[in-house]
Formats: structure tokens, C-alpha cells, sequence
């Protein structure tokens, strides 16, 4: 695997009006790494990767995805904003429109691809999520295991070379936290580089590379699956894992 | 325990029959207790007693022959007036022998609103449907059409413009290189014209004869005024509710201020305005058509209403639709067309037709201005001393007419909230 960075954060902080948010986040994503995230609630882990593909500003502080460092230009963010897919906790898909029609509808609109080849192109990433005759449904009709698919699916359809999950299996059903679990399982082991803020520790140790421990916006401890669930050092981490362990 | 059936294998039994077909329905709901009984056949008996007093006057009794006021004898109404009258009603004061020309408006105006009411018509043809139609129904009531050699051209260029634009990413080469022409030769053409080297040509179209708007009158003013009004507010409080929205303090101050000085004022006062002070700040000589004034008037009032009903439909949207679409890449535009206002937009359609329905009656305020529309005509049929003494004919006339319009659109709002939200419900 390259040994080149695609997302380097370099000092960010990030405040909401007084509250400190994101205090001195270092961290650097090579490529095809995957990397999940955890942490109490409030720790600023989804702030974290909002901050990456700018749906959250941060103040101090540098981003830097794939060379280009973030700012308010709005070509800038565009740019950034195309090369990265985001998988929502709430799915986020557009109800008024078709299953093919959300997907194609960035292809289209942002790439300027023609309809039919974004038609092909959607139609296959609904066959490797294993929904493809839902094609022609509206998201109202699916389950939240069969939405969720379809927005990771939705994502991949702008051929991101980095994906975003922000606790993509909170909302669900826990007879559906597999289906989601076992696509977004697939897709590492093709290589994608994946940033993933989840509480699925056997996710983690089957796929990341890195845990990334966070609280009260800092980054606390992070080391590799192994090592991180058997031998956690901090204290803050050890009470965090005893919890979600014990009761997960 | 021989009856044991296994789960998941119970029989499906079918409803008690106590509660279905008409004598279970009328138990359930009409003489569910004494007092729920009696409450029914005394309201049975009220109705039915005005309902006979009403088709007793109204048609019974009425009078459809008499050539006079005082002729209609009898306790029932007198629908003579009506015969007698309805072309006053219908067309006011419009040159008499020409009225066939606003009644062949009124029909392509409605034959207009009706196909561009379905929805497989919503697409490029809603642009050709309305061009057609507007042009159709502007040459009957005027009779004439001059159109300048400047106004072809920039019309050319805005078209072309338009085309480029919309169908850049969507229409093929070919297509969007003649529209691209197409604005390339009239922006050319406006050059020239300015320059002096193009000739000024008009454009003569005029198969009738000449009628000002001031002879205008009747329902053919009714539709004209509520139709192009609300069909330039629309867009036009889209933008004043996205503005509102903005976060551009310049843009979002001016979108407010002018909602709420246009909300704060009634529409009379603003027609008024229109038609009274307007003209003071023009250059002397200048003069803008008292019709167009009014129908300005009506576009800025509707505009500020209909931003409000349009921001609450934005606001009821989830953060994260907002999200999705930025984090797919898409620009402002494209966000807010092809993600967020389809789905304000539906939220919105009981409001916004309610708002419709409002103005479309309000219309009769251009009054106040010396306008003649449709209830102004109708009032008119009152002057006539051989025909005094019947208001409640005339006006249940007019409220029958209003009433069929305004039933139409409530109607087609029912069928668009159904249409619109086929398959996203569950």
C-alpha cells in the first residue's frame, strides 16, 4: 500500500460561540487507510470529519485533502467536496426523488456526465449493495438498512476517492446494522480510503487500520485495533471501552 | 390442546359485521346514542327545509322570460336580468359588437390553465404552451400587437440566453449551439440597432381593430390579472424567500425590509399608489398603462405574501437534506433547484393555493382605480332603472362564477398534493 497522505490536519481547533470543540487535532490519513473513530458523545468526532469536507468551518488551524488545502473559496470546496463521499446517520437521502434519480442526480449535475452512463454506472452500485430492484422505489418505500445502502451507494456513484461515514449505523434497527456493516466491510477491502466515526468495535477490528480514541475534543489515544481494545493506556479510554463493551 | 394453532398460522377472521355496509355505518355514525340520533334528524330536517326554499326560488318559482323589471312577477327570483345582462357581466364595457373576441380569450386563457395544470406538461412545452397562449390572448383583447424591431431582438437574446443555459448541461450539442446563435445574433442585432446602423422596423400584427385596456372589462380582466399576476409573484417570491434566507446581510436585509413594508400595507393603498403617485415621479409625457400598473401592483403584494408561505416550506426541510446535496458536490444553484424547492414546494401547495384562491378575488380591488373586473361588470347590470330591485341575482350570479373558479383550483391542489406525493408515502 502507498505510503502517501490524502488528508493531513495539521493543528485544528474549532470552537461553537465559547465552546472549544476541537482542540489541537493532528492527524494524517494515508491512502486506503481506514480509520474509525470513537468516543463519548459531545467528544467532536463528527465535527472532526465534517470539518474535512467543509460542512462545518474550522478556525485555526490547516486541512489539507489530496494537496488542496481547504478555504472559503467556494471552487475550492467544491473541488474537495467531489473527491470526498459522505455517508449520513440520518441517511439523507432526497424523498423526492427515485433510488436511480439520487443517484445519478450529482454524476449529472456536478461531473456532467451523460444520463445513461450515470445510469449504468448506478445501476451497478446498487447491484454491489444488493438492491438493484429497488432501482425505481422512492426512499420512503425502503427500510432504514435498504436507505442507508442506497446512500452508500450514492456516495460512491461521484467515484469519491476518500469516504466519510458519520455513525452510519446509530439510526438502525439492529437486525439492519449487518446488512450496512457488511457493505461498508466490502468496500475496505477494495481499498477505499475510510474515515468512520462508529460504536461498531467488531467493525473496527475487522477492517481498520487505526482506532482513533476522542474526548472533550482531543484526540486521546490512538493505536491499531489490536493493540488499542487489548491495551488501552489512558484511563479516559479504558472507562470508555469498559462501558461500551460491557453493554454492547 | 388439539386446537392449538402455531403461531404465524392463525386464521385471518373477517371483520364483525356490525361495523360494515350502510345500516353499520348509519349506527356507527348518525345514531350512535339518543342525543347523537336526534342531532341528526333535526339537522336532516333544517337542511332539507332551506334546500326546498332555495330550489323554490331559484328555479321553481323563478322568472326566465320577462323582458323587464317590472315584468317579473311571482315570488322567485329574476333570472331575466341575467339573460338579459350577462354579456355586460361577462364583458363590461368592451365595444359590443367585438365581445366574441374577450370570450375566445377567456377560453384560450382557460384552455391555457388547463393543460399547463397537468403535469406530464411540465417540462420545455410549458414555455411554448404560454407563449402561444399569452400571444393568442393579448391579440383578441387588443387586437393589435406592434412589436419594435429593439424588442424582437432582446427578446431574441433572452430566449437564446434562457435555452443556453438551461439545457447546457441536459440538451445536445447541436441544440445548445443554436441556442447559443440564436442570443449571439440578437445581442448582435441590439448592438447595431443601437449603433444606428440597423433601421427601427415595427412589427405589425393587427388582424382587428385597436381596443385600450381602458374598455377592458369582465372576467377576461379577472383572469388576465390574477393569471400573470400570480404567474410573475411566483418566481419572483421565490427569490424574496430564498433571499430572506441568505447570508449575505445586504441581500437578506432588502428581501425583509421589503416583505414587511409590502406585508404592512393593504393592497388598495398600494394600488393607489400605483395609480396615482407613480405617474408624479415619471417624466411628464411618459405614461405607463393604467392595466399594468394595477397588475404590477397586484405582482409586488403577491410576491411578498407568497415569499412567506414559500420560507416556511423551506424551514420545515431537514438540516441534513441542506447537507447531503453540499457534500455531494453540488453549487448553490443546483442545490436549491433540483434538491430543496421540489420539496418546499410541496409542503407549501395547501398554503399557497389558499393564497391564489385569495387573490383571485382580490382582484376586484383594481376597483379602486377605475379597473372593470368581473364583480365591477356585474355590478354595472344593477345601474339599468328598468332592471332595479334584483342585487341578489346578480351577485349570486357572480359568486356562482368566482365559486366554480375558485372550486376548480381547490380541487387541482387536492390532485397535485395526491400526484405530487405519490410513492414517497409508504
Amino acid at each position: 500500500m502507498a505510503n502517501n497522505s490524502v488528508i493531513q490536519l495539521k493543528a485544528v481547533n474549532k470552537w461553537y460561540g465559547q465552546f472549544h470543540v476541537l482542540t489541537d487535532i493532528n492527524l494524517d490519513v494515508r491512502e486506503g487507510e481506514k480509520i474509525v473513530i470513537c468516543g463519548p458523545s459531545g467528544s467532536g468526532k463528527s465535527t472532526l470529519i465534517r470539518c474535512i469536507n467543509r460542512l462545518e468551518e474550522h478556525q485555526q488551524g490547516d486541512i489539507v485533502v489530496h494537496g488542496v488545502t481547504l478555504s472559503n473559496d467556494v471552487k475550492n470546496i467544491e473541488a474537495i467536496r467531489r473527491e470526498v463521499g459522505m455517508v449520513f446517520q440520518s441517511f439523507n437521502l432526497f424523498p423526492h426523488l427515485t433510488i436511480l434519480d439520487n443517484l445519478t442526480l450529482a454524476p449529472i449535475w456536478v461531473k456532467k456526465m451523460p444520463k445513461q452512463e450515470a445510469e449504468e454506472i448506478a445501476m451497478g452500485l446498487l447491484k454491489r449493495v444488493r438492491i438493484p430492484e429497488q432501482a425505481q422505489k422512492y426512499p420512503g418505500q425502503l427500510s432504514g438498512g435498504q436507505q442507508q445502502r442506497v446512500a452508500i451507494a450514492r456516495a460512491l456513484c461521484m467515484r469519491p476517492k476518500i469516504m466519510l461515514f458519520d455513525e452510519p449505523t446509530s439510526a438502525l434497527d439492529p437486525e439492519m446494522v449487518k446488512e450496512v456493516l457488511d457493505v461498508m466491510i466490502e468496500l475496505a477491502k477494495e481499498g477505499m480510503t475510510m474515515l468512520c466515526v462508529t460504536h461498531e468495535m467488531g467493525f473496527a477490528r475487522a477492517v481498520a487500520d487505526r482506532v482513533i480514541f476522542m474526548d472533550r475534543g482531543e484526540i486521546v489515544e490512538q493505536n491499531q485495533p489490536d493493540e488499542f481494545f487489548a491495551h488501552p493506556k489512558n484511563e479516559r479510554t479504558k472507562t470508555f471501552l469498559g462501558q461500551i463493551l460491557h453493554h454492547g | 390442546m388439539a386446537d392449538v394453532i402455531p403461531v404465524g398460522e392463525r386464521r385471518q377472521l373477517a371483520p364483525p359485521t356490525d361495523d360494515t355496509g350502510a345500516i353499520g355505518w348509519m349506527r356507527k355514525n348518525l345514531f350512535s346514542s339518543w342525543g347523537n340520533g336526534i342531532t341528526t334528524v333535526v339537522l336532516v330536517v333544517v337542511v332539507a327545509r332551506l334546500l326546498w326554499w332555495f330550489v323554490d326560488w331559484a328555479l321553481l318559482a323563478a322568472n326566465f322570460t320577462a323582458e323587464s323589471g317590472q315584468a317579473c312577477h311571482g315570488s322567485g327570483a329574476c333570472w331575466s336580468l341575467i339573460r338579459e345582462k350577462y354579456r355586460l357581466i361577462f364583458f363590461g364595457t368592451y365595444p359590443y359588437e367585438e365581445q366574441w373576441r374577450p370570450l375566445l380569450a377567456v377560453l384560450a386563457m382557460i384552455a391555457m390553465l388547463i393543460t399547463s395544470s397537468d403535469r406530464r406538461m411540465w417540462n420545455s412545452r410549458l414555455i411554448w404552451i404560454w407563449a402561444l397562449g399569452s400571444f393568442v390572448t393579448f391579440l383578441l383583447m387588443f387586437g393589435q400587437i406592434n412589436l419594435s424591431s429593439s424588442l424582437i431582438y432582446v427578446l431574441a437574446v433572452v430566449a437564446g440566453g434562457a435555452g443556453a443555459l438551461t439545457r447546457r448541461v441536459l440538451g445536445s450539442k447541436a441544440e445548445v449551439y443554436a441556442w447559443r446563435a440564436l442570443a449571439a445574433v440578437g445581442l448582435l442585432a441590439v448592438v447595431l440597432r443601437m449603433l444606428g446602423t440597423l433601421p427601427a422596423w415595427t412589427l405589425a400584427i393587427a388582424p382587428f381593430t385597436f381596443v385600450e385596456t381602458a374598455r377592458w372589462g369582465g372576467l377576461p380582466v379577472t383572469i388576465i390579472l390574477a393569471t400573470y399576476g400570480l404567474v410573475f409573484a411566483f418566481p419572483y417570491g421565490v427569490l424574496l424567500a430564498l433571499g430572506r434566507r441568505s447570508r449575505l446581510p445586504l441581500i437578506k436585509g432588502l428581501c425583509v425590509g421589503f416583505i414587511e413594508l409590502i406585508r404592512g400595507v393593504p393592497l388598495i393603498s398600494l394600488l393607489i399608489m400605483a395609480s396615482v403617485m407613480l405617474p408624479l415621479f415619471l417624466p411628464s409625457g411618459t405614461t405607463i398603462d393604467k392595466f399594468l400598473r394595477a397588475l404590477v401592483a397586484v405582482i409586488l403584494f403577491a410576491g411578498a405574501y407568497i415569499a412567506e408561505i414559500i420560507r416556511g416550506g423551506l424551514q420545515s426541510l431537514p438540516k441534513g437534506q441542506f447537507e447531503a446535496a453540499d457534500a455531494m458536490g453540488l453549487n448553490y444553484v443546483q442545490k436549491t433547484a433540483l434538491v430543496i424547492l421540489p420539496q418546499a414546494l410541496r409542503v407549501v401547495i395547501p398554503p399557497l393555493i389558499n393564497t391564489f384562491i385569495g387573490f383571485f378575488k382580490d382582484t376586484s380591488l383594481v376597483l379602486i382605480i377605475g379597473i372593470f373586473d368581473f364583480l365591477n361588470s356585474a355590478n354595472q347590470a344593477l345601474v339599468d332603472p328598468n332592471w332595479a330591485g334584483y342585487p341578489a341575482e346578480i351577485y349570486l350570479f357572480a359568486a356562482f362564477v368566482y365559486f366554480i373558479f375558485c372550486f376548480s383550483m381547490s380541487r387541482y391542489a387536492k390532485y397535485l398534493e395526491v400526484e405530487l406525493n405519490k410513492g414517497t408515502r409508504r
